[in-house]
């Protein structure tokens, strides 16, 4: 029987695992409309504004989450020198760029019927946020500068990690400067979501962990290639080399 | 359904930037997968995860 997990398409980076994994997140999306829109209940306060929850919270905890894996790839880059963990760092800062795009824009959307305004520079938590963000679009910046493989993984692990410290602030930011929000606390374990509400919100979370599970598998492998064609190139340049100095009649030395 | 524009565009923004995203990896994955040799393609073995390597 062929093992799904590593059976590979020749020239793509799907395998039988993602395709599965795709197909799953496709219906765990249609799911996520039909209980969003039409089966959880309005709320008393903001009426059906509240559907917003379903794709901000989720959006928000797979921020927390990509960045948190960058985080850790980055440590091990910092400590091992692995070169796995390096891409596992880089391609969950990509997905978590997207995600944290993401909070902020639905935030700002939600905001609008509900705080009366898209933004509020006085609220911690919307600050923070976009520190977090702009940080690792520089973090994104930095990779994509280019220079010496592992001096740019380097440089972009201690980015990463830094980010990562801005997590727990943003996290706790509706605690520690609660007259300083517009946000309230933590809808998850506040306890003040009705029952259908508060199983489509997990519906919702669930089905963002899995695309962002779909997406690090591609991502990574993406990532892969592209450190196997710069080590082709590398390697095409160093036989070029050494096939210029062996036609050389002086043996390349300088003159 | 009240706010029923805030809503389509905060749903259809976050499901479309995933849909876009999800296209982009699969179209950049086939174009480097051409580029590199089949037997190089996938990380399968820790031969370049260990410390000797870097």
């Amino acid at each position: 029987m062929k093992n799904i997990a590593t059976s590979v398409d020749a020239a793509t980076t799907k395998s039988r695992a993602t395709q599965i994994l795709g197909f799953v997140v496709l219906f765990g999306v249609l799911a996520l409309i039909l209980l969003g829109f039409f089966a959880a209940p309005e709320d008393d306060e903001q009426r059906d504004a509240v559907r917003m929850i379903f794709v901000h919270v989720p959006s928000a905890f797979l921020t927390y989450a990509a960045f948190s894996v960058t985080a850790a790839g980055s440590l091990m880059w910092l400590w091992k020198r692995s070169r796995w963990w390096d891409i596992v760092a880089h391609s969950a800062a990509e997905i978590g760029v997207i995600f944290c795009g993401l909070t902020l824009f639905t935030g700002s959307v939600w905001g609008r019927p509900t705080w009366n305004t898209y933004w509020d520079w006085g609220d911690v938590r919307l600050v923070t946020t976009l520190i977090l963000f702009l940080m690792m679009v520089g973090y994104l910046a930095l990779r994509a500068a280019g220079g010496e493989e592992n001096a740019v993984a380097t440089r972009a692990a201690v980015v990463g990690l830094l980010a990562a410290v801005n997590i727990p602030i943003i996290n706790r930011s509706v605690e520690w400067w609660a007259n300083r929000t517009l946000h309230q606390r933590s809808s998850l374990t506040d306890g003040n979501l009705e029952d259908l509400t508060l199983f489509t919100l997990v519906v919702g979370i669930v089905v963002w962990v899995l695309f962002f599970v779909w997406a690090m598998i591609h991502r990574f492998r993406i990532g892969w290639l592209e450190h196997q064609l710069r080590d082709i190139e590398l390697q095409a340049a160093i036989a070029g080399r050494r096939a210029e100095t062996a036609n050389d009649p002086t043996g390349g030395s300088l003159p | 359904m009240t706010h029923l524009g805030y809503l389509l565009v905060g749903w259809s923004v976050s499901l479309g930037c995933g849909v876009l995203y999800a296209m982009r990896i699969a179209f950049r994955g086939r174009v480097l997968s051409r580029q590199v040799p089949a037997d190089k393609r996938r990380w399968m073995q820790s031969s370049d995860h260990s410390n000797n390597d870097y």
